[in-house]
């Protein structure tokens, strides 16, 4: 019998502690534990023996760390065959009776993932799949990813093990007393995007006792509709008398264990700190307790890296902004690669109050795969919003998927067969919210009867994928009323149908409505208020928009979704604010652009600069004004009388001016600088300081390429000869990275001959500058900047 | 036995932080900010430390001098790894595209937080605490500690091929524990 079979009537008992009884056996600190599946495989023979004396059906492997940072190809194989053989040993010696089965355990590589730490996600793939390939050659039973902390890197480790392998996978994650893994995640979170991805069983292990593991696996079986796992510590470890013992003894350990059996866990165990002894203690408390059924939770979602947003309890705005249709300077911005500009759009949506952002980077002539791929994960590196990954290139589609952390909104199928065909497998791997769109080969049907049966084709034909109804959220299209008369009225009873009669949420890109008419947000947010009304789940919208924005917390209000109307009155206050600072702003004295440049007011210096250029040439505002403002910060900041970040305030107004500037010049260029590149240097994750001497050429009118932190030698190489860039900036913070920065000097040498380099970062100076063979050493952003008024 | 312990948030030190933004005098505008900073960083800061006691003869093989001298007379040495968590880099890196002078800030914050969060475990012993990087103690030496630790596992705290840590503002170091202090006992 399979482990899965077994796992359907039956509570499946795994093992205990492995580390706290190698080192009672003699392992010492800082010798690898795997190692001694052959050195010492009597000892691991023994161990796994008296757990399944114990009553364990699923004993791990010795493997939790074996991987191929810390082993070398051949012997991790021999590593990974020797504990496979030590627990099959261990289970013919057994005389327990009950069923067994032996997991190939797999723990976290010990890095960290980019953009914070320095290891690929494909990497980390690649680490586990190594591991899991041998795993199925040697013969497990079934797969266990365990005590992962981080929801990145759990999502290497199972979709390494999908990949690679047919055996079933259970995931189990390490939580802090907060309740969240150490990078951030929530249960629901972690729900949403395990069982999306297709594990078997999930659930939470380590760090923790029972008592305290108890909330958080309460969560997993509110939300999980397959099996959840609990692997609790022995409670926390104490110091008695110079020995080590963990504070809950193994009765209470099995009474609160079985008491979370009761309540529906269906695969317990131990980690650290519990024994044979605790094993059996916990097998013979639940002996009598009937396997609670896992149920199907139904519930429709998605996640980001902390949180999960569920559809039905409130309506879901999904910001529509990071799209470049209709947006000349967005499209700027693509074709530039200033990902800044996208990220800037994110955060200001996430600002206003949306709760999913729609990622939408498509232009004839980019490259989609890398541009979405990168602006998802930018955007999920520093935006806790789940994302709407929003494309038709399939290719494009895969590969933001492959590297979302969560489980995203996939932005859009529809009823076309060649449609279904390109996103229902991608959606059954990586998991996913899809948005399903009425339309078919015929086009969009005129009424709501039309749309209604394409609904229904789409959840058949995903049925035979094995996706299920709640993972398919409608759009039945908003169409627009100059047109057609009736478009609303379709619309809105098709979101009723699909609501009523298929039990499906629906979701509305709304603003198509209003085409072709005047005051088109009065039209927006009112179709908005009809939909709401009729059951809409979701809107694809503008948070720009007062209007919407105002539909939106009054619907709340109205529909008894906020307490005390206490949201719909502090956005109402809002409102009225900003409409104050908009009259404040009416003068236009041209030395009132410089004060508020010198005391860095960013609002005020983009207001000012908007009134004068309406009169001036844009550039005579940039000569007079905000250059003279930036000289005088730059000269206090040089005589130490403005602190640094009084500096960046005041290049923050610039900025700010400069933006005003760029949006009214035909070529979106404020000035003829030549290009800067800029790059902290392999190995290199900190960027601060690079940040500010971006920041600070930028004001003085330089296109600067920045190609972020850790980059390689040729990747600056590349964009300095692209650019034919006259000047590269390059920031090291490290010793260790110093050698990167020399070999990057080298190959620029070599490569881009004309080009000046310019370095710094905190271990650096003007001799060793000079050792490494850089043209110029900076201490800081002002010097940067003079250099290349020099060069330039 | 490798232990694990969160505190609670040391106090703020405002002047510190500051300072370590580059303020060397009165600058109220960013005074103003840095409180709006504070607020948003302060549920996203952990201060987490994972530590073991450990005779001072694991260091018998380490070339250092400067180690040596520090643990003269020390029978044992606290090896210790803290980190105010990943909360802090996701600010600075959130704020590096729209606003530089917070994630200056931000980033003061954290290098004032994890020294205190040091300062609040090295208050528990006598001694004075040395890291890898100081005087003749490589880096490299990080790879022992992380060894010894656990501290991907305890604390979420990584390293990386370049010595770095992740998250960023993490410190490990060594105590020397003298002859008849009284080893740590928990809680």
């Amino acid at each position: 019998m399979g482990i899965k079979e077994f796992l359907k009537n039956n509570t499946v008992f795994l093992d205990g502690g492995m580390g706290t009884l190698l080192q009672e056996r003699g392992l010492s600190a800082g010798e690898l534990p795997e190692r001694w599946n052959l050195e010492h495989p009597e000892e691991i023979i023994a161990i796994h023996r008296a757990y399944y004396d114990a009553g364990s059906n699923v004993v791990n492997t010795n493997t939790f760390g074996a991987n191929i940072l810390k082993f070398a190809p051949d012997e991790l194989e021999s590593v990974v065959k020797a504990a496979i053989e030590n627990a099959r040993t261990a289970a013919e010696q057994s005389v327990g009776k009950q069923e067994k089965f032996v997991a190939l355990d797999i723990g976290p590589t010990g890095r960290m993932l980019k953009p914070y730490g320095d290891l690929d996600f494909e990497d980390a793939v690649a680490i586990f799949a190594e591991t899991v390939k041998l795993g199925v050659k040697y013969g497990a039973d079934l797969i266990m990813i365990e005590t992962m902390n981080d929801s990145y890197e759990t999502k290497a480790a199972l979709l390494a093990a999908k990949e690679n392998s047919t055996l079933p996978v259970f995931v189990s994650n390490a939580y802090g007393e907060d309740g969240k893994l150490m990078t951030g995640a929530s249960p629901a979170a972690m729900v949403a995007m395990l069982e999306g991805m297709g594990a078997d069983a999930i659930g939470v292990n380590c760090s923790l006792g029972p008592k305290a593991l108890a909330p958080i696996v309460l969560e997993y079986l509110k939300y999980a509709s397959v099996p959840v796992l609990l692997k609790p510590n022995a409670g926390l470890p104490c110091s008695v008398c110079g020995k080590t013992h963990y504070d809950v003894s193994a009765e209470d350990f099995a009474a609160e264990v079985s008491e979370l059996v009761k309540k529906g866990v269906r695969i317990a165990g131990g980690c650290c700190g519990t024994t044979p002894e605790y094993i059996a203690a916990t097998v013979n408390a639940c002996a009598d307790i009937v396997p609670l059924p896992v149920e199907k939770k139904n519930i429709t979602c998605v996640s980001s890296y902390t949180h999960a947003v569920v559809f039905g309890e409130e309506p879901i705005l999904i910001g529509e902004r990071i799209n470049p249709t209709g947006k000349k300077r967005f499209k700027e911005a693509l074709k530039a690669h200033d990902i800044d500009y996208i990220l800037k759009e994110g955060i200001s949506e996430q600002e206003k109050g949306v709760h999913i952002l729609d990622v939408n980077v498509g232009l004839p002539d980019i490259d989609e795969v890398s541009m979405l791929t990168e602006a998802v994960t930018e955007l999920q590196a520093i935006i806790d919003l789940p994302l709407q990954i929003d494309t038709s290139n399939a290719a494009a589609m895969e590969s933001a998927l492959r590297r979302y952390n969560g489980k995203a909104m996939i932005n859009s199928v529809n009823g076309k067969q060649e449609s279904m065909d390109a996103v229902f497998p991608l959606a059954k791997k990586y998991g996913g919210l899809i948005v399903a769109l009425t339309l078919d080969e015929s086009g969009i049907p005129a009424t709501a009867e039309g749309r209604f049966e394409i609904a229904k084709r789409i959840l058949d034909e995903a049925e035979k994928y094995g996706i299920e109804k709640k993972d398919i959220i409608f759009d039945p299209l908003a169409m627009t009323i100059s047109a057609d008369n009736n478009a609303a009225r379709e619309t809105l009873r098709a979101v009723g149908m699909i609501k009523s009669e298929l039990g499906c949420h629906t979701s509305l890109g709304v603003s198509n409505v209003s085409f072709g008419l005047p005051n088109r947000d009065l039209i927006n947010s009112n179709f908005f208020a009809l939909a709401l009304g009729r059951g809409l789940s979701a809107a694809i919208m503008n948070p720009y928009s007062a209007e919407m924005m105002n539909t939106y917390y009054a619907y709340r209000a109205l529909a008894g979704l906020d307490e005390n109307c206490a949201e719909f009155i502090s956005s109402a206050q809002a409102v009225s604010t900003v409409t104050q600072t908009v009259t404040e702003i009416k003068e236009d004295f041209a030395s009132e652009l410089q004060k508020a440049i010198i005391k860095g007011l960013r609002d005020r210096a983009a207001a000012l600069t908007e009134a004068m250029i309406a009169e001036n040439d844009p550039l005579e505002v940039v000569n007079r004004e905000i250059i003279p403002a930036l000289d005088t910060v730059g000269v206090g900041f040089e005589k130490k009388t403005v602190y640094l970040p009084q500096l960046l305030m005041s290049a923050e107004a610039a900025k700010a001016a400069f933006e005003v500037i760029k949006s009214k010049m035909p070529s979106g260029k404020a000035s003829d600088k030549p290009p800067f590149v800029i790059a902290t240097v392999k190995g290199d994750i900190h960027d601060i300081g690079k940040n500010i001497v971006k920041l600070i050429l930028e004001n003085y009118g330089y296109p600067v390429s920045d190609l972020g932190r850790d980059v390689s030698p040729e990747k600056i190489v590349e964009e300095t000869v692209r650019l034919h860039a006259p000047i590269v900036g390059l920031s090291a913070l490290m010793t260790t990275t110093v050698p990167a920065m020399e070999e990057t000097i080298k190959q620029l040498r070599a490569s881009a001959p004309w080009a000046k380099i310019v370095v710094g970062g905190a271990v650096l100076n003007r001799e060793y500058a000079e050792q490494i063979g850089a043209d110029k050493y900076a201490k800081d952003a002002m010097e940067a900047v003079r250099y290349a008024e020099v060069q330039s | 036995m490798i232990y694990t312990k969160t505190y609670p948030a040391p106090p703020f030190d405002r002047r510190e932080i500051l300072r370590y933004a580059g303020v060397r005098g009165d600058a109220p505008e960013i005074e103003a900010i840095l409180e709006e900073c504070l607020k948003e960083a302060e549920d996203k800061l952990t201060y987490k430390v994972c530590y073991g006691e450990f005779p001072v003869s694991v260091f018998d093989t380490v070339e250092s001098e400067a180690l040596h001298k520090h643990l003269e007379e020390c029978e044992n040495a606290v090896i210790f790894a803290a980190t105010v968590g990943i909360g802090i880099d996701r600010l600075i890196a959130r704020y590096a595209s729209i606003s530089p002078t917070k994630s200056l800030l931000f980033q003061a914050i954290g290098a004032e937080r994890i020294e205190a969060l040091c300062e609040a475990f090295n208050s528990e012993f006598d001694g004075g605490r040395f890291s890898p990087g100081y005087g003749d103690l490589p880096l490299e030496f990080q790879k022992e500690i992380f060894n010894l630790l656990d501290c991907p596992k305890r604390i979420g705290l990584t390293l990386n091929e370049s010595m770095l840590m992740s998250p960023s503002k993490s410190v490990t170091a060594i105590i020397g524990v003298k002859n008849g202090y009284q080893r740590i006992s928990e809680k």
